[in-house]
């Protein structure tokens, strides 16, 4: 038989057994758009924590010096109890440590706290009010979009001037030009001397509803004690850098509160590393459940795949001596067979990896996951699709080829 | 009888003579017993012969028909066809023979169902590696020749019980094999489909094709030149009939 021909009959084949040729297909269809699929949101889940979630809340190549870590899911009482009793972060610590850091640093103070704000008599409630130093705009990568930054000066004496978020700008002023306009946090009136671009949602929650004074404003008094501060922000330009700064800090504060070598920190410096610790918790898991929720697909599919072919070749044994007798050799046969699955499998591949890649787009469309297919999956799911198609049509039809033709034609 | 070659094992037969079984037997392993079907069978068949293999259910006639037509090996004993010693061959060699020397006609004809007619007379040329455009005129002209050159698209459920073996008729000659094998042909048929069907062996044989029948019926016998008659795996008469 010229080699071609195998694949002539297979084609005629699929044609002729359209439902039995469809459900095979549509076996290594589903394998493979889910583990496309599956992977592709683990993997859309993972960019979303490391890029957006933990570059929001603290920054790369950024740590803050705290009295206890910001971020702290399953914390239990006894370390809160005694994160409790830690000293405060005091603007002489902060000012203590941003002076010794050698290492070239942007830095900046913050105290955070929700408070509504009030202008024109409309308000905004629970917007995160933020007292901070002049170059916490810069840190946080917040594009001024009117107006300017509050100076360096204005921080030191601490004029009342206020930078509001895009939201708070659009709520309180309503399409107005909100510069030099005057907004009132607990009763005390800002200047408002700058609107931040808009930066959208992070887990449904919207980053434009802030507002940032200068620490030493009357600001401080809603959001900390008196010369308290929450963090001490310091962000270097590489991850080596940071090390030094961090070393650094470390040893100041350490000094500062007369620490003994045995003694630990009771402060805390808090990096993107840290948050996304946690995080790489939860990926472990999803890592070991998403693949193992693959496999069992999988499996299934296979399973499922197998019984078809396993059916449509004893169905077939039938052919199959007719075939024989009629002078095709064992590799014909084998040959036909082969066809037959990998047309199924490269025909259910493909439309698994294009609905792979659409419902991955769609992710991406309808939620704010960042999905993306890795071509590693994409391989991976043609492997493993395609193989147990191969496999499962293959094996019965090698044993039915090996039949003696008498005994394949007797078959019903 | 009196044109038989004196045969012994060693020996290679006469270049005419198409088909030769000496001592040859087949048992079948049925788990229990084992059943003789054939205890040593010496046949000999010459070149354009129509012979027809008579005997009971049991005798082994079906049991020999499959042995010369390589669908199935002997226990014992040797078979030769066209001067091959075909009892040695292997597996593939085997396919090769029934591809080429061996057309085929069973009862229950034995067609693809999903096939059409020109696709079911195709497939002894595609194990042959024949091209397909060679292919289709060859199939064509094949099932021209057992009259149903206006049938070629229609698949076997399309067909009457006559057509149908018709088209295996033609699959089994369109690889111009030296011997035509039908066994029970006209098992499945009514009596005038049957004439006719014995009408198409008959005319196959006098264009020199040379034919061996299975039956078990006398009135389908009588077309043969030649009658063997098998009793318990063995010859039991063997007799030519006067032209």
């Amino acid at each position: 038989m010229r080699p071609f021909e195998a694949i002539r009959l297979a084609f005629l084949q699929l044609r002729a057994q359209k439902l039995k040729s469809g459900f095979a297909l549509i076996g290594v269809f589903i394998g493979v758009t889910f583990l496309i699929g599956a992977w592709s949101i683990v993997n859309g889940i993972n960019r979303y924590m490391v890029d957006k979630f933990a570059g929001t809340i603290i920054g790369v190549n950024t740590f803050h010096l705290r009295r206890r870590p910001a971020f702290t899911p399953n914390v239990d009482d006894s370390t809160w109890r005694q994160w409790a009793r830690r000293p405060r972060i005091t603007f002489s610590d902060a000012e203590a440590v941003v002076a010794g850091i050698t290492v070239p640093v942007l830095t900046a103070w913050q105290s955070s706290d929700n408070i509504t704000i009030e202008a024109n008599g409309k308000q905004v409630r629970d917007a995160e009010v933020t007292g901070a130093t002049e170059r916490y705009f810069e840190i946080k990568n917040l594009t001024i979009e009117q107006g300017r930054a509050f100076s360096a000066q204005e921080a030191r004496r601490g004029v009342p001037v206020v930078v509001i978020g895009s939201e708070v700008a659009d709520k309180l002023f309503a399409g107005r030009d909100p510069l030099g306009k005057t907004v009132r946090i607990k009763g005390e009136p800002y200047r408002v001397v700058g609107v931040v671009a808009k930066q959208g949602k992070l887990f449904g929650f919207s980053l434009d509803r802030f507002a940032v004074a200068p620490a030493r404003s009357p600001v401080q008094d809603q959001v900390n004690p008196p010369g308290v501060v929450d963090a001490v922000i310091v962000k270097a330009g590489t991850v080596e850098e940071m090390r030094d700064a961090m070393d650094q800090a470390e040893g100041i504060m350490r000094s500062r509160r007369h620490l003994r070598p045995a003694q630990a920190d009771n402060f805390v410096l808090e990096t993107s590393e840290g948050v996304l610790s946690f995080w790489a918790g939860i990926q472990r898991i999803l890592f070991v459940i998403g693949p193992g929720l693959v496999a069992i697909s999988l499996v299934v599919g296979g399973i499922v795949i197998m019984n078809i072919m396993l059916m449509a070749v004893a169905e077939r044994t039938r052919e199959i001596g007719i075939r024989k007798s009629l002078g095709a050799r064992r590799s014909d046969i084998l040959r036909q067979f082969l066809a037959e699955s990998a047309m199924i499998a490269t025909l259910g591949g493909m439309l698994g990896i294009a609905t792979g890649i659409m419902l991955s787009i769609l992710l991406n469309v309808v939620t704010p996951l960042p999905a993306t297919v890795s071509p590693l999956s994409i391989l991976l799911g043609v492997a493993l699709g395609g193989g147990v198609g191969m496999l499962a049509g293959v094996y019965p039809a090698s044993r039915a080829a090996r039949l003696d033709p008498i005994v394949a034609l007797r078959q019903e | 009888m009196s044109r038989a070659q004196e045969f012994r094992t060693g020996d290679t037969p006469l270049p005419d003579i198409v088909i030769l079984t000496h001592k040859l037997t087949r048992d079948y392993d049925m788990g229990s017993e084992i059943v003789r079907a054939l205890r040593g069978v010496d046949l000999q068949i010459r070149r354009n012969e129509y012979v027809a293999v008579m005997g009971p259910s049991g005798s082994g006639k079906s049991t020999l028909m499959n042995l010369i037509g390589c669908l199935d090996t002997p226990t014992t004993g040797e078979y030769w066809l066209n001067t091959q010693k075909v009892s040695a061959l292997a597996d593939d060699e085997l396919a090769r023979i029934r591809n080429k020397e061996i057309g085929f006609v069973f009862q229950t004809f034995n067609l693809l169902p999903r096939a059409s007619a020109l696709h079911n007379v195709e497939l002894p040329l595609i194990y042959a590696g024949i091209g397909s455009r060679d292919r289709r005129d060859r199939a064509a002209h094949a099932l021209t020749r057992v009259g149903l050159s206006d049938r070629m698209d229609h698949k076997p459920n399309e067909l009457s019980g006559g057509q149908r073996q018709r088209v295996a008729i033609a699959r089994a000659l369109v690889n111009d094999p030296s011997i035509l094998l039908a066994d029970e042909p006209t098992g499945n048929l009514d009596s005038t489909t049957s004439q006719e069907i014995m009408g198409v062996f008959g005319e196959l044989h006098n264009q020199g094709q040379t034919v061996v029948m299975v039956t078990h019926e006398a009135e389908i016998a009588e077309h043969a030149a030649r009658v063997v008659t098998l009793r318990d795996g063995l010859v039991a008469t063997d007799q030519l009939k006067a032209a």
